[in-house]
């Protein structure tokens, strides 16, 4: 954990290797609790859940029929900004990671679900669940790290174009679910060489994406604001309904989008959150696995609201534990995470949206900018399997 | 009126560029879930105990049901602590009510989650979810002019059903059924009424005092039981040892039998991983997971993060045992489930012999 062993004090210089297997186990065993007592209460969320948002978006498209008047503009707007964040973040996100597919309902599984989002689904699963989750905050690997265009750790070398990286993650909070279906495709990487550009794989993906917006902005963009033209005709204005429901449907998409990159940003950005280098997870075990998750997180503290509304990844430090037991037990796994994190003198980093925001902003920001001081040296031939050897200050 | 039909085809066509990514059915299924056409479902609207163990539940479907004939079964998915389980369940009433209503008898049996689910704790109300119904165990065409029927224990209900819709055309019927007490027999009064009202021959047996009965006894209550149609029911022995029977006297063609007991899975260490569409087979040692084992079986296998947490690799398992490696935990598929039992291969090592579709 070499990234780690750079930082002025390194968190895990106090532990053993034996410790952190123990961690492992200690989470295991937590896992296995929680596996035997999942079932009706966690299935009950999330068909409640999808009953609930699945009525308030009927309800707010069908207010937005009516949008020529400015109180059902705003309402079929607000609500439908808050059915699309619920689709997304605690049905979607955690429909998709296999957490209810527990249920063998074929209707709520991972390998059936598609959600309200630029991204197909099953692009989606394979950067999100099988890199972002194995590779979780590697410099190099994991892509959700400053999405291949930031520079989000002192130790990334500096260059002119990372001046502009406020406005970059200004835009990509805008457009976020195109920024997540461009990462998803690797964009950057696959149109670097016409090689990769004619890659009939990746044409084939990117195909996909294309039907999938098209679908997208189809609903939102044309059916949606054709259907409030007959109120728009009734009072004499169907031009003014068809471009102000157009308008409708874009706000709640950018509210959307800021939502969810700011609950993502706060998982992984914020101050005492650490970043790994590629070569510390070479034949890295289970224990450590976890012990970077643990390290790799940060929570968003806040109410029952707060964590349904981001798809209870307020609790994104459990749900990088355990990523596929289902959303409805993390506020119960969470204390007893806490605690571990207490008994191995480890770091929980939790704290208000806003506070966390504004941290992984100043993060961005500050990274914009050269180093003051330059990058210690750092001695590679530290073996990354024993960090307590290191000791801290190294 | 084909402009009506184009008009509302194109209405539907709109509703469906509204509810993308999804169908307008599923917005449909969180207000009216019987009124969905893709996904048959049923209310449980009624709950009669009939012993102490068995119960009949009579269900209403919702669209998309058809009719059954008389012996056929249903599989019935039932979501048991948060988890749909499947099981086949003869149909027990007379054919064709004309509102659609039906009933299925069952038996809770030791261990049996969805039975005992059914026969204790199943309320007026509850939705449940359907298969149409299947089957080739009903009544030949034109009625046999003389019938036997030999059932033992919840055997009785597909043959309760045809009793229930046909006994009329019927003229001459033997019912041999065996049960462990007088109390246990389901639908007891109404078979005795029958028999009482000259309608059929009953010949009950109660296995607790009498034993069980094996085809030479039967052959001796009913000495014409070759000569008859015959139709049986019940645990996987009985069935056995008549179609041995009848295949020795040359009458193999005469009977007709049910046989729905759920094979019995146990776990063991390894099992013959089978994937059916490619023909592959591989022995799966315990510690090897199946994906593993597939890759190197030469199967192409989907697969992702190789460590439980992507769901990538998954595959639905038609029949067998599997074992998961992280916690120990036994899961088992049989036919009655369809293809709903998937299985993340990369976690999953077998625990006996597995069929998947793949």
């Amino acid at each position: 954990m070499t990234t780690l062993q750079r930082k002025e004090s390194n968190p895990i210089a106090h532990l053993s290797p034996e410790d952190i297997e123990e961690i492992g186990r200690e989470l295991d065993a937590i896992r296995d609790e929680f596996l035997a007592i999942r079932g009706e209460k966690d299935a009950a969320h999330i068909r409640r859940m999808i009953k609930i948002q699945r009525r308030l978006e009927l309800a707010s498209r069908a207010t937005l029929m009516l949008s020529v008047f400015p109180p059902a503009w705003i309402l079929g707007t607000a609500g439908l900004a808050v059915a699309k964040i619920l689709e997304n973040m605690e049905i979607g996100h955690n429909i998709l990671h296999g957490q209810y597919d527990f249920m063998r309902d074929p209707k709520i599984h991972s390998t059936t679900w598609e959600w309200d989002h630029a991204s197909p689904a099953e692009q989606w699963k394979h950067s999100h669940n099988e890199l972002h989750h194995k590779y979780t905050n590697v410099v190099g690997r994991d892509n959700d790290l400053g999405y291949g265009i930031m520079r989000v750790d002192e130790q990334q070398r500096w260059t002119k174009a990372h001046l502009g990286q406020p406005l970059y993650n200004l835009i990509n909070a805008l457009l976020f679910e195109y920024g997540i279906a461009a990462y998803d495709l690797e964009l950057g990487r696959n149109l670097k060489t016409k090689k990769r550009r004619n890659n009939p794989e990746f044409r084939e993906r990117l195909r996909a994406v294309g039907r999938k917006i098209r679908k997208q902005a189809t609903k939102d963009y044309l059916v949606q604001p054709a259907l409030a033209i007959p109120v728009g005709l009734a009072v004499g204005n169907p031009v003014g309904a068809f471009f102000g429901t157009m308008a409708a449907t874009a706000v709640a998409n950018v509210v959307r989008n800021l939502w969810s990159h700011s609950v993502i940003i706060c998982g992984h950005f914020p101050k005492g959150v650490e970043t790994f280098e590629r070569t510390s997870i070479t034949g890295e075990t289970r224990g450590e696995w976890y012990l970077r998750q643990m390290l790799g997180s940060a929570n968003i503290s806040g109410g029952k609201l707060m964590h349904i509304m981001t798809g209870n990844l307020s609790h994104q430090i459990e749900h990088h534990l355990f990523p596929d037991l289902p959303s409805s037990q993390y506020a119960q796994i969470a204390p007893k995470i806490k605690a571990l994190f207490a008994k191995y003198e480890l770091k929980y980093v939790s704290g208000p949206m806003i506070v966390q925001v504004a941290s992984a902003w100043a993060k961005v920001i500050r990274l914009a900018l050269p180093n003051r001081e330059p990058a210690r040296e750092i001695d590679h031939s530290i073996p990354p399997r024993h960090p307590a050897e290191v000791g801290a200050g190294v | 009126m084909p402009v009506t039909q184009t008009l509302r085809d194109g209405a539907w066509r709109v509703v469906e560029l509204i509810t993308t990514p999804v169908v307008p059915a599923d917005y449909l299924d969180v207000i009216a879930p019987l009124r969905n056409p893709t996904v048959l479902r049923a209310r449980i609207s009624d709950v009669r105990p009939e012993t102490a163990t068995a119960v009949t539940l009579e269900l209403r479907p919702g669209r998309g049901w058809e009719p059954h004939e008389p012996g056929q079964y249903i599989r019935v998915g039932v979501d048991i602590d948060g988890v749909r389980l499947w099981r086949a369940y003869s149909v027990s009433n007379a054919a064709s009510r004309k509102d659609g209503r039906f009933t299925i008898t069952v038996n809770a049996v030791p261990d049996g989650v969805v039975s005992s689910y059914l026969r204790y704790q199943a309320r007026k109300g509850e939705i449940v979810h359907l298969d149409l119904p299947a089957g080739d165990f009903v009544l030949t065409k034109p009625r046999p002019a003389k019938a036997l029927f030999v059932t033992a224990g919840s055997g009785i209900t597909p043959v309760m059903g045809m009793l229930r819709s046909c006994l009329s055309e019927m003229p001459d019927v033997v019912v041999v059924h065996s049960a462990k007490t007088p109390e246990a027999v389901v639908f007891g009064a109404e078979l005795r009424e029958l028999a009482a009202a000259g309608r059929i021959r009953l010949i009950e047996r109660h296995t607790t005092t009498e034993g069980r009965l094996k085809p030479a006894g039967i052959a001796e209550l009913v000495p014409d039981l070759l000569d008859r149609e015959t139709w049986a029911c019940g645990p996987a022995d009985l069935l056995d040892d008549l179609q041995e029977h009848w295949s020795d006297a040359g009458a193999a063609e005469r009977l007709h039998v049910e046989r729905f007991r759920p094979t019995v899975l146990v776990a063991g260490d390894g099992g013959t991983v089978t994937f059916e569409k490619s023909g592959v087979t591989t022995e799966v040692p315990g510690g090897t997971t199946i994906l593993d084992a597939g890759e190197a079986a030469g199967q192409l296998m989907k697969s992702g993060c190789r460590m439980g947490i992507c769901f990538k690799c998954v595959l639905p398992m038609r029949e067998g045992i599997v074992r998961d490696v992280r916690d120990g935990a036994i899961t088992t598929a049989t036919e009655v489930d369809g293809d709903n039992v998937l299985i993340q291969t990369c976690v999953t090592t077998a625990a006996g012999p597995c069929r998947f579709d793949a």
